[in-house]
Formats: structure tokens, C-alpha cells, sequence
């Protein structure tokens, strides 16, 4: 039946739609990188505003922290100049030590708040820093059972 | 046990960028000027290193050819980096963020009359009490952060964009601007030592001869070099002073040519510490980013028959969670950007497949440089 098919695409289509929520940058602090704390409508349901906003809020902290100008960072920008900056082949700078632990951070917030509440965080380098993204990874599983539903009315199971 | 091909992001990235060495060197488009400034100072350092520093070393120092070549070899280090390396290139949006965009410009303009022209696209932000706007690039479909702009030689947006230099072959932005910076310094300065040497040599010679009553005539390279360094002294020296004239202010050459700052309508830099030294800092000596590109990641192609062991071994050091894991066995893959387009929804081409309708409209990314499976490896790069 076309209606039936039609009714699907759409669902899938809205499902597709709505299953990413996008935090985007907050430049009000010069260009260092650092995410809106402003909780989005579309998670109200999902999660607890508390719980996201310290998760956001952890975030910039470590990112704060990576580049923050200060001894660490001169002592490391000197020494790199000193030997032409061949250093660096060999040496993990102190962006890319505290770049592993946010990723660390994150697939531990994935695990204990997130997937339970049927979200999925990802990682802002993965967007080049823009965003922080939230995937609803519920919709999916919404959307095959109502699948399986129409197929039931159509064969009559 | 399947062969696969390793396909590495760098291959798939849009933009005119040129890649070698599996990835790991990234440069821009043209790169004639770029052979000839290697040329140049490496020709002109030979003949010093042939010619001069054999007679100088014996009748003045032989610290002078040592501090010659230490200052050669900081130059050649200071090229490559900058030539070699991401400039702080912006990835283009994949098309669920660049569709979330979209829909927050539409709720944002409202109805627009037919026939008229929709609004610009801008973003106000402000920083340091000022009101910056940020332009949407049509290209990347992203609105552009502050200071960053997009390069049509590249055809990438390229954050704190300065200029794209054709003397190195790439961009200079964020990531390479010390670099590029301390290069016309050490530059300059190998210019002008080159330069005193072979007047002192000339002298020394002359000198020598008018005592012994031998004629001789300066030899020809000695000539040659003195001709490039003097040409070579104004453009880089100037070019050295206008760099640090615009590090003091703690503004790019792109913002100094469109004049963004230039104090009309009271409009201020809003990112200047209004401190020399603290802008010089921030420059120079602020922590070094990381490339936000992953060029060395790889993609794994021929996923029309995934099995378990592959994406279990592959994904060592992936950054999502294990949730995605337990769906790619179990239940469909989530439709985003992360799954490939031929294992997209996977009950849905089931379902359509039985009732043999037409295919539903995937989003447009078969040409998508980031369509990666979920089993990815993260590999560092600079």
C-alpha cells in the first residue's frame, strides 16, 4: 500500500532529522575554544540539565586548560624553537596529551550517563572543533518497530 | 578473508590541496615559486659554503661558517614547516550539521516574501564587547569563526587566516604563522650575515692584494651572491617589520588589507591584550594546535561484507563509544554521517527491497570525504 510506504519514508526521514542536536562554539571569550552551556530544547526530555551542562562544562575546562598561555607553554614553545622545532617528531605536545584525555573523558560519559539515556556524544575534533554533537541513538529502534508494525497491518500477521 | 584496500582520509579530502608522502606533507596548489625560493637560498648558502667560508674560516674564524650553517639549517627547518604543514584548515560540514544550519537560519529569517532576495547570511557575536560578524561560507557550509577566512586557491577555510604566501606554497594561518614568521626573520638575518661576509671577504682580498701588488678580480660568485642578497635583503627585511608590526597588534595580514580594525565607526580590534607584549606571546609563544584534519586516518573500503574481527581490531583507538559497536552487530546502523552509504538503513533497503519500490533519498554524500565506517584509526598527525 503507497500510503503505508509514504508514512514510513517520512518517519525515517523526520528520525534522520532529529537525530543529532548540535552545541555550537561560544566565541564570547575571544577565539579560545570553548562551547555554549545554553541547554537545548530538543534534549529537555532525555537528560537531566545538570548533567549536561558539567559535562559541557568539563569540556572547556580541559580545552582552557590546553591552551592556556602561560610557563608550561612558553618553557615547550622555546624549547621547540631552540632545536627548529624537530622536537615535535618525536614529542607529543601538551594540546595533544590533554586532546587524549577528552576523548578518554568522553567515551566514559558515554558509558556511564549517555548511552543509558539513548544518546551518543561525539567528539568536537571530529567536527574540526566547530561542535559538540549529540546523536539520538533511540530514534533508530523507535522507527523499526514502528517498521515492523506496518509490515504486520500490511501482511495481516 | 577479505583484501581491502587502505584508503586514507587525506585522499578523500575536498579542497585543492596537494598531499605527499602518504599524508603526512600537506601544501597548496602551486608550487613553482615554492622550487624557487628553495633554489635560491639553497644555491646562494652553497656558493657562501664553497667560496667564501674556506677563506674565511682560515683568515678570520672558522666560527663563522659553523654559525652560518646552523642559521642555514634553522631556515631550512622554518620553510618546511611552514610549507609542509596544515595551515588550520576548517573541514567542510557534513550534511547533517550543515542541514541543522540550514534549518536554524530558516527559523531565524521567517517567511521571506517570493520574489524577494533572502537575507545575508551572517551571525553576530560578541567578543570583548564587540559586535563581530560571522560570515556563512557557502563552500563549507559553516558559518566561518572569527578570524577565519576562506582561501580560493585552496578552496578551504583556513582559521585565523593570514594570507596564502606562493614563496612557500601554502596557506598561513593559525597553525603555521609562527613558523612562517620566524622563517623571514632567520631569513632576514642570513640574508644580511651573507651579505657583511662577502663584503668583508671582497675587502680582506683587495686588501691583501694591494699589500702583495697581485691583481685580482672578485670572483664571480661573490658578485652573484652580493646581487641576491641585496634584492633578496629589502623584500624579506620589509617583509620581517610588517609581520612584527602586525604580531604587536595581534592582527592578520587579511585583516590589516580589508582594514577591519582601522579604527573607523569606532570599531576596535577586539582580540589585541592592548599590551605589546602580551599579543607577541600569544603569537609566538601560545601552545601549538593540533591539526583538526586526521589526514593519516583510514577509511576502510569494501564494507559490503564486514566481518566481526576486522571492526573489533580496527577500532583500537576510537574515540566513540562502544554503543555504536553492539548496533553494528545487532541492530541497524545508526543513519549518520559515520556509516557508510551502502550500509545505510539496513531494515529500510529490506523492507523497500520486498515491496520493490523506489529508493528512498539518502542524503547527498556519495562523494562525502568523511564518510567513514565506525571502525576508524586515529592516528596523530601535526
Amino acid at each position: 500500500p503507497a500510503d503505508t510506504f509514504h508514512n514510513l519514508q517520512e518517519l525515517r526521514h523526520s528520525a534522520s532529522l532529529a537525530t543529532k542536536v548540535f552545541i555550537q562554539r561560544d566565541y564570547s571569550d575571544s577565539t579560545i575554544c570553548k562551547f555554549q552551556t545554553k541547554f537545548p530544547a530538543e534534549l529537555d526530555s532525555r537528560i537531566e540539565r545538570s548533567l549536561f551542562e558539567e559535562t559541557v562544562k568539563t569540556l572547556n575546562c580541559y580545552y582552557g586548560e590546553a591552551e592556556k598561555i602561560g610557563g608550561q607553554s612558553y618553557l615547550e614553545g622555546c624549547l621547540a624553537c631552540a632545536t627548529a622545532y624537530i622536537i615535535f617528531l618525536c614529542m607529543e605536545t601538551r594540546y595533544e596529551k590533554i586532546l587524549k584525555k577528552i576523548s578518554m573523558y568522553i567515551q566514559e560519559q558515554n558509558e556511564k550517563i549517555y548511552a543509558p539515556r539513548g544518546l551518543l556524544l561525539t567528539d568536537p575534533i571530529e567536527r574540526g572543533m566547530r561542535v559538540v554533537s549529540f546523536a539520538n541513538t533511540w530514534d533508530v529502534f523507535l522507527s523499526v518497530g514502528t517498521t515492523l508494525k506496518e509490515l504486520c497491518t500490511i501482511y495481516k500477521l | 578473508m577479505i583484501t581491502r584496500k587502505v584508503t586514507r582520509k587525506w585522499e578523500k579530502l575536498p579542497g585543492k590541496n596537494t598531499f605527499c608522502c602518504d599524508g603526512r606533507v600537506m601544501m597548496g596548489r602551486q608550487k613553482g615559486v615554492f622550487y624557487l625560493t628553495l633554489f635560491l637560498i639553497v644555491g646562494t648558502c652553497s656558493l657562501f659554503f664553497a667560496f667564501e667560508c674556506p677563506y674565511l674560516a682560515v683568515h678570520l674564524s672558522p666560527a663563522i661558517p659553523v654559525f652560518a650553517v646552523l642559521l642555514f639549517v634553522f631556515v631550512m627547518a622554518m620553510l618546511l614547516r611552514t610549507s609542509f604543514s596544515d595551515p588550520g584548515v576548517l573541514p567542510r560540514a557534513l550534511p547533517e550539521e550543515a542541514n541543522f544550519i540550514e534549518m536554524e537560519i530558516e527559523a531565524a529569517n521567517g517567511n521571506v516574501m517570493a520574489g524577494q532576495r533572502p537575507p545575508p547570511r551572517i551571525k553576530n557575536v560578541q567578543i570583548n564587547n564587540q559586535i563581530v560578524k560571522l560570515k556563512y561560507c557557502y563552500t563549507c557550509k559553516i558559518f566561518r569563526p572569527p578570524r577565519a577566512s576562506h582561501c580560493s586557491i585552496c578552496d578551504n577555510c583556513v582559521d585565523r587566516f593570514d594570507h596564502h604566501c606562493p614563496w612557500v606554497g601554502n596557506c598561513v594561518g593559525k597553525r603555521n604563522y609562527r613558523y612562517f614568521y620566524l622563517f623571514t626573520l632567520s631569513l632576514s638575518l642570513l640574508t644580511i650575515y651573507i651579505f657583511a661576509f662577502n663584503i668583508v671577504h671582497v675587502v680582506l682580498r683587495e686588501y691583501r692584494n694591494i699589500f702583495e701588488h697581485v691583481v685580482s678580480l672578485t670572483p664571480h660568485c661573490t658578485v652573484l651572491e652580493v646581487l641576491v642578497c641585496f634584492f633578496t635583503l629589502w623584500s624579506v627585511v620589509g617583509l620581517t617589520g610588517f609581520h612584527t608590526y602586525l604580531i604587536s597588534l595581534n592582527q592578520t595580514t587579511n585583516e590589516d588589507i580589508k582594514g577591519s580594525w582601522s579604527g573607523k565607526n569606532r570599531v576596535q580590534n577586539p582580540y589585541s591584550h592592548k599590551s605589546i607584549i602580551k599579543n607577541c606571546c600569544e603569537v609566538l609563544c601560545s601552545p601549538t594546535y593540533p591539526s583538526v584534519l586526521d589526514r593519516r586516518g583510514v577509511m576502510l573500503e569494501d564494507l559490503s561484507s564486514p566481518t566481526p574481527s576486522d571492526a573489533s581490531a580496527a577500532s583500537t583507538h576510537q574515540s566513540s563509544n562502544p554503543v555504536s559497536q553492539t548496533t553494528k552487530s545487532s541492530a541497524p546502523l545508526i543513519p549518520n554521517e559515520h556509516t557508510p552509504d551502502e550500509a545505510k538503513p539496513g531494515i529500510g533497503s529490506g523492507t523497500q527491497k520486498s515491496t520493490s519500490s523506489p529508493k528512498e533519498e539518502k542524503p547527498p554524500s556519495p562523494t562525502s570525504p568523511n564518510a567513514v565506517a565506525p571502525a576508524v584509526i586515529k592516528e596523530s598527525s601535526h
